[in-house]
C-alpha cells in the first residue's frame, strides 16, 4: 500500500531514501505527540527539520533514536523493517544523535567520554593509549586540538562540550546523524567548523537531519525542509523552494507578521535605572561602565563568552570580590546576594542560562515554580497565604498564555517553550525594576520567541530596565534600544537606533573597526 | 608534562590521602617503644587490612552514585560462613574458601539486583539486606565460636620472608587481581559513567544496568574476602551487630577520606585502602601517646571532619556563587 501524498512529500529524493517512518504516531498517555508521520531521509543530504516546539521534532528524532517507542507505525530501513529498543540498538544500525541535553560524563575524561560506547580494548581491559590516539584524531577533526584528552569534561566550557559531544558522535561512525540545536551553545568559529564537518559528511554520503531554530543555519546548510506542526508532518520541500515567510507561516499555522514589536522613538536619553561603572571580577570582566534607562532594552552583545553571562551574573549579586560601583535609581549599592538583589529595595530579576538547572525546579508544580521567588510577598504570619499566591500565580499564567494541562502539573512534563514562560513568570512575580536575561530564547520555537518579545517589550513601556544577552544577532537588532558588545571581559563598543546592524554587530564582536562605522558606533562609555 | 599535570590534579585526593597517612604511620613508628619492627608492622597491617577490604567493597557502589550499608553485615555473615566451612583437611578448607567468597558475591549480587530491577534506593535497599544479612549470620553462629583451619590462619596473619605481613600481600593481590582490571575494563567504566551523570551514560550506550550488578557483585566479594580475613585473624566467628555496624560507617568515612564523592563518578578504591589506613593509625596514635582508647571515636570524627573538610577548601578559591552547588 503506498500513500500518494506520501510519496509527494518526498518527491525530492524519490527512491533513494535508506531509511523512512511510515505512520508513525506517538502518545504519551492523552497526548498526542506525533501522528500518522511518513518521513523519509536520504543519503548524502542535509535535512533540515522545522516546527515550533510542541510540533513533534524531539518525539520524531528520539524515536529515530531509540529513546522512546514509536506507539504506531514501522521503521524501515534499507527496506526492511526495525525496532530500536535502546539508543545502543539504534547506534548499533548507524543512527547517532547528539542531543540538546548533552550526552557526556562531567567527572570522566575527554578521551573516556569519546570512546565511551566501544572502547578500543586489549585483552578485554581498555587500551588507553589507543583510545587517547582515536580521541585526539577526533578531536582534531572537529577542530578542538586545544582541548587535551585527559581533561575532565566538567573543566571545559559550554562551548568545547559540545564540540567533544560532536566528535563523540562522529566517532561512532553513523550513516544517520542526528543533531538537535546542536549549534546552540557553539561560538560562531566553532559553528563555522560544525558547517564544514557536515558538507564534508554530506559529501561522504551521511544522511543528516538537522533540527535548529536559526534561520540562517537552515539557508546555510539544508538541502531538504521538512515542516512539522502539531505531531504532523505538514510538507517537505527543496530548500529554496519556500521563502523565510513561508516556512514560518507553515510553522505557525499563522500569518506572520513583524516579529518584533516596534522599538519606541525616543528624544531624550531616558533617567538611568541601572548604572554601572568600572565593574571588575576575576580575569573575566574590566573595566565594565553601563547604563539601563527606565523603560529601556539594552542588549549585551559579542561572541559567546565574553563575559556577558559573569556580568549578569555579577549584577545579580552571584559573584564574590566583584569591584567597581552599582547605582540603582541613583543609589549606590553592594549586591551580596540573588536574596538581596531581588528584594524589593533592589529589583533585580535574572532569567538565567540554563533553565533546566538555575531556572526551575524540574519535579515541583508549576505553580510552586511560579511563587518560589515572591514568595515573601504572600505570607501572613509565618504562613503562606495559598489564596491571595494561587490568585496571582494563575493571572500570571494567563499573561503569559503557559499552556498547562493542570498548574499543579510538575514543570517538567513542559515544553520548553512553556518553561521558559513559566522561569519569566517567577521573576515577573517579584515586579522586579530591572530584569537580567541571559539568552532567555535558546531553544525556543518561533511562536513563542514572538511572545517573549513583545512581553519584553510591554516591561519596558511600563518602566522596567532591561539588560538581554542573547546570542542571537537577529534579536539585538530587532529587540535592544541600545546593544553593548562584549569582547574579551570589556564592553569595546556601544551601537544605538540604525547602527545597530548585522554589520556593525559582527565586526564589533570580533572587534573589528569597519571603514565608515565611527560616526554612527560610538566607542563604548562615551556619552551620547 | 601536560599529562602528568592533569593527572597530578585528577588524583589529588588519593595523593592527599597518602600523604597524610605517611606523616601519621611516621608519627606512629617514632613513638614507639620498638620502632619499625616486623611484629609491630604486622600488627598494624592485619587491623588495617579489614578495614581496606570492607572500604574497597563500600567504594564501588559509591562510585556508581550509592551507598551500600550492608558491607558490615556481608562482612560479619562471611565470617560466620567461614567459621563453619574453613576448616578439615586442604581439599575442604579450599571449597570452603570458595563457598565463603561466593557467599559475599551473592550477597552484593542480590543487592545489585534489587537495586537495579526493583529501581529501589541503594541506602533502604542495603539497610534492610544488611539486616537479612545480618539475621542469617545469627542463625549461623546464635552464640560466638566456631574455626578456622589454624595453619592457614597462621599464614595469613603473619608474614612472607618474615618480613611482609600477608595480610598486606594479599591486599595487594586484591587491588592487582580485582580492582585494577575492574577499573580498566568497560563495565568498570561504566560504574563512572553511571555515577557521574547516568542519564549521560545510557544516551551513550553504557550497559547501566551490568555496570550497576557489578559493582554491587564486586563489593560483596570484596566484603566476602575481609570476613574471612576476620575469621583468620579471630580463629572464629561472631555475629556482632556492633561490629557490623562499626565496619559499615567507618567504610563510608575511609572512601570520603581517601577522596572519593559521595555523588559518585569520581574517585576509587586506592584512595579508600588509606582513608582506612589513616582512620585506624588514629588507635595506634592514641596508644603511643598513652591517650585511653575512649578518646578513639571522638578522634575519628575530627580527622573525618577534617578530610571533608579538605575536600570542601575549594569553596574559598570560588569566586562565582553559582559553583557551589555544582
Amino acid at each position: 500500500m503506498t500513500d500518494p501524498q506520501a510519496s509527494s512529500r518526498n518527491a525530492v529524493h524519490p527512491g533513494s531514501a535508506f531509511w523512512r517512518m511510515q505512520g508513525i504516531g506517538k502518545r504519551y498517555g492523552g497526548v498526542v505527540a506525533l501522528e500518522d508521520v511518513d518521513f523519509a531521509c536520504a543519503p548524502g543530504a542535509i535535512h533540515a527539520i522545522l516546527g515550533e516546539n510542541g510540533a513533534g521534532k524531539s518525539t520524531l528524532i528520539k524515536i529515530a533514536a531509540g529513546v522512546v517507542q514509536p506507539s504506531a507505525g514501522k521503521l524501515v530501513l534499507d527496506g526492511a523493517e526495525v525496532t530500536f529498543a535502546t539508543p545502543q540498538a539504534a547506534n548499533s544500525q548507524g543512527t547517532v544523535c547528539i542531543f540538546q541535553e548533552l550526552s557526556l560524563m562531567p567527572d570522566l575524561s575527554v578521551a573516556d567520554n569519546i570512546c565511551m560506547a566501544e572502547p578500543p580494548c586489549r585483552w578485554g581491559l581498555i587500551d588507553h593509549r589507543e583510545q587517547r590516539r582515536r580521541a585526539e584524531a577526533l578531536l582534531s577533526r572537529v577542530g578542538c586540538e586545544d582541548v587535551h584528552p585527559l581533561e575532565l569534561v566538567k573543566n571545559l566550557p559550554l562551548s568545547r562540550r559540545q564540540m567533544v559531544e560532536i566528535a563523540k558522535a562522529l566517532g561512532r561512525n553513523p550513516r544517520m546523524l542526528i543533531l538537535d540545536e546542536a549549534t546552540s551553545a557553539l561560538t560562531a568559529a566553532d559553528v563555522e567548523k560544525v558547517y564544514e564537518i557536515l558538507r564534508d559528511l554530506r559529501r561522504q554520503g551521511m544522511a543528516i537531519l538537522y533540527i535548529s531554530h536559526r534561520m540562517h543555519e537552515i539557508e546555510e546548510l539544508a538541502d531538504t525542509c521538512s515542516v512539522f506542526r502539531n505531531g504532523r508532518h505538514i510538507e517537505t520541500f527543496a530548500k529554496g523552494a519556500r521563502s523565510d515567510n513561508e516556512i514560518v507561516q507553515l510553522m505557525i499555522g499563522r500569518e506572520y507578521t513583524q516579529i518584533y514589536p516596534a522599538k519606541p522613538v525616543r528624544e531624550t536619553r531616558p533617567v538611568p535605572e541601572l548604572e554601572v561603572s568600572k565593574l571588575s571580577w576575576s580575569n573575566r570582566l574590566s573595566e565594565i561602565s553601563l547604563s539601563v534607562g527606565k523603560g529601556e532594552i539594552v542588549g549585551l552583545g559579542g561572541l559567546d563568552g565574553q563575559g556577558q553571562r559573569e556580568l549578569l551574573l555579577a549584577l545579580f549579586g552571584v559573584l564574590r570580590g566583584v569591584s567597581g560601583e552599582v547605582k540603582i535609581d541613583g543609589n549606590k549599592v553592594r549586591l551580596s546576594s540573588p536574596r538581596f538583589a531581588k528584594s524589593d529595595e533592589i529589583g533585580v530579576a535574572l532569567i538565567p542560562e540554563d533553565r533546566k538547572s538555575e531556572g526551575l525546579l524540574l519535579p515541583m508544580s508549576v505553580r510552586d515554580n511560579i511563587s518560589m521567588a515572591s514568595i515573601g510577598r504572600f505570607t501572613r504570619g509565618i504562613f503562606i497565604d495559598r489564596q491571595r499566591q494561587n490568585a496571582e500565580i494563575d493571572e500570571m499564567a494567563r499573561r503569559l498564555s503557559i499552556k498547562v494541562g493542570d498548574i499543579d502539573d510538575p514543570v517538567a512534563t513542559l515544553s520548553g517553550g512553556n518553561q521558559q514562560k513559566v522561569v519569566i513568570a517567577k521573576w515577573l512575580m517579584t515586579d522586579a525594576r530591572i530584569v537580567l536575561l541571559n539568552d532567555p530564547t535558546r531553544g525556543i520555537d518561533v511562536g513563542t520567541k514572538q511572545e517573549i518579545y513583545q512581553l519584553l517589550r510591554d516591561l519596558a513601556d511600563a518602566g522596567t530596565a532591561i539588560l538581554l544577552y542573547t546570542t542571537d544577532y537577529d534579536e539585538l537588532i530587532g529587540c535592544c534600544d541600545r546593544v553593548s558588545i562584549m569582547y574579551d571581559g570589556r564592553i569595546v563598543r556601544e551601537l544605538t537606533g540604525d547602527a545597530i546592524n548585522e554589520e556593525n554587530i559582527v565586526a564589533s564582536a570580533l572587534n573589528l573597526t569597519l571603514d565608515g562605522q565611527a560616526e554612527t558606533a560610538k566607542p563604548a562609555g562615551e556619552p551620547l | 608534562m601536560k599529562d602528568l599535570k592533569l593527572r597530578l590534579g585528577q588524583s589529588q585526593g588519593v595523593l592527599l590521602a597518602i600523604l597524610v597517612f605517611v606523616l601519621m604511620f611516621t608519627l606512629y613508628i617514632a613513638n614507639h617503644p620498638a620502632g619499625l619492627t616486623v611484629p609491630v608492622a604486622t600488627t598494624a597491617a592485619n587491623k588495617a587490612v579489614l578495614l581496606a577490604l570492607v572500604a574497597m567493597a563500600q567504594t564501588l557502589p559509591v562510585l556508581t552514585g550509592g551507598l551500600d550499608l550492608s558491607v558490615g553485615m556481608i562482612f560479619i555473615m562471611t565470617n560466620c560462613v567461614a567459621s563453619s566451612l574453613v576448616s578439615g583437611d586442604p581439599w575442604q578448607v579450599a571449597v570452603g574458601i570458595v563457598i565463603v567468597l561466593l557467599t559475599g558475591a551473592l550477597a552484593g549480587f542480590v543487592n545489585g539486583a534489587i537495586v537495579v530491577y526493583g529501581r529501589l534506593q541503594p541506602i533502604i535497599t542495603t539497610l534492610a539486606t544488611g539486616a537479612v544479612y545480618y539475621g542469617i549470620a545469627l542463625l549461623l553462629r546464635p552464640v560466638p565460636g566456631g574455626e578456622v583451619d589454624e595453619d592457614l590462619a597462621d599464614i595469613m596473619t603473619y608474614t612472607v620472608f618474615e618480613v611482609v605481613p600477608t595480610s598486606l600481600v594479599l591486599l595487594l593481590a586484591v587491588v592487582v587481581i580485582i580492582w585494577l582490571p575492574f577499573r580498566n575494563s568497560v563495565i568498570g567504566r561504566g560504574c563512572y559513567a553511571v555515577g557521574s551523570a547516568e542519564g549521560a551514560a545510557y544516551m551513550s550506550g553504557v550497559s547501566i544496568d551490568r555496570s550497576k550488578l557489578a559493582a554491587y557483585t564486586l563489593s560483596g566479594l570484596l566484603a566476602g574476602v575481609a570476613g574471612l580475613m576476620l575469621t583468620f585473624i579471630t580463629f572464629s566467628g561472631e555475629a556482632s551487630a556492633p561490629i557490623g555496624g562499626t565496619y559499615t560507617l567507618n567504610s563510608i568515612a575511609a572512601v570520603v577520606i581517601g577522596g572519593t564523592s559521595l555523588y559518585g563518578g569520581t574517585g576509587g578504591a586506592i584512595g579508600s585502602i588509606f582513608g582506612a589506613f589513616i582512620l585506624r593509625t588514629i588507635d595506634d596514635l592514641l596508644f603511643v601517646f598513652d591517650l585511653p582508647p575512649l578518646w578513639q571515636p571522638l578522634f575519628q570524627g575530627v580527622v573525618l571532619l577534617v578530610a571533608v573538610s579538605l575536600g570542601a577548601a575549594r569553596v574559598f578559591r570560588i569566586r562565582n556563587r553559582l559553583e557551589l552547588f555544582k
